[in-house]
């Protein structure tokens, strides 16, 4: 999936957005510091699936789930983390549950059309997106 | 749409797009797969890194003197806290051509065993940052 090593880097304008957010009003970021911050990004996103695959490895499981990543985030010494993203999730799930809640009332109005035909007019607006969830929606089912 | 306009709510719970997290996770050879929760938590735990890395190393830097944040802070951070050290490599501390130059001197007079063909190499890299060689 990663072709090329850009592939791997986080948008920088997002990364800056999220440091700029995080440090007091004014505080000027070098942009070199802005670019290590981002390279720090993505080796924390490769430490981190690393360790919740072990989870994932250690409960003989190939997919993996909410918990390993959790307990990454402990092995870590990110136990800080554990609180906020707990709740964080609690919001995705009931946002993600609305949505699915949403998609099956319009199939039953298309009613009895392909279900790939009603994901064609998904994509319309938010390719990437919903492209990401298609792929999710047959590993969402062992939570 | 009623799942375009759900998106734009998904946007304010995490900015980091979730399509690149994954692409970076699955970069990982032994990952097979990854569910939407997964992702998830590993986007937004991204993000509360990039906060955590950026203040941790603010309030502990030098650049705070100046209302900045440099570099140097960031890699004085890996360098210092241990739950940072998983960036010494890619975050290593900068030194002079210079400093490096006299390093290498140094390590030839302490150690004549070493291995005369490698030094060209290393030498090319000097004024970068240099990590490895450095540290001992």
């Amino acid at each position: 999936m990663a072709e090329r090593p850009e592939d791997l880097n986080l948008p920088n304008a997002v990364i800056t957005r999220i440091i700029k957010e995080a440090l007091p009003d004014g505080v000027n970021i070098s942009k070199e510091a802005r670019s290590a911050i981002s390279r720090a990004a993505s080796v924390f996103v490769l430490y981190a699936t690393s360790c919740a695959n072990n989870f994932a490895m250690k409960g003989k499981r190939k997919t993996l789930n909410a918990g390993d990543v959790l307990s990454a985030m402990e092995e870590m010494e990110f136990q800080r983390f554990v609180a906020p993203l707990k709740e964080s999730l609690e919001v995705y799930r009931r946002e993600q549950k609305g949505k699915k809640e949403a998609r099956k009332d319009k199939d039953k109005k298309a009613d009895s059309e392909e279900q790939d035909k009603s994901r064609e007019e998904d994509n319309d607006d938010d390719d990437e997106r919903m492209e990401e969830e298609e792929q999710n929606d047959e590993e969402e089912v062992d939570n | 749409m009623a799942a375009a306009r759900l998106s734009g709510t998904e946007n304010r719970l995490v900015s980091l797009p979730l399509s690149r997290i994954r692409v970076i996770m699955k970069s990982s050879p032994e990952v097979s797969s990854i569910n939407q929760d997964a992702l998830f938590l590993t986007a937004k735990a991204t993000e509360l890194f990039v906060q955590y890395l950026a203040t941790y190393s603010y309030k502990h830097g030098r650049g705070k003197e100046k209302n900045a944040l440099t570099y140097t802070d960031l890699s004085h951070t890996a360098e210092e806290c241990e739950t940072f050290q998983f960036l010494a490599d890619i975050l290593p501390k900068k030194i002079l051509a210079s400093k490096y130059l006299k390093m290498l001197e140094k390590e030839k007079r302490d150690g004549e065993v070493r291995e005369d063909n490698d030094e060209g190499e290393e030498e090319e890299d000097e004024d970068k940052a240099v990590g490895d060689s450095v540290g001992s």
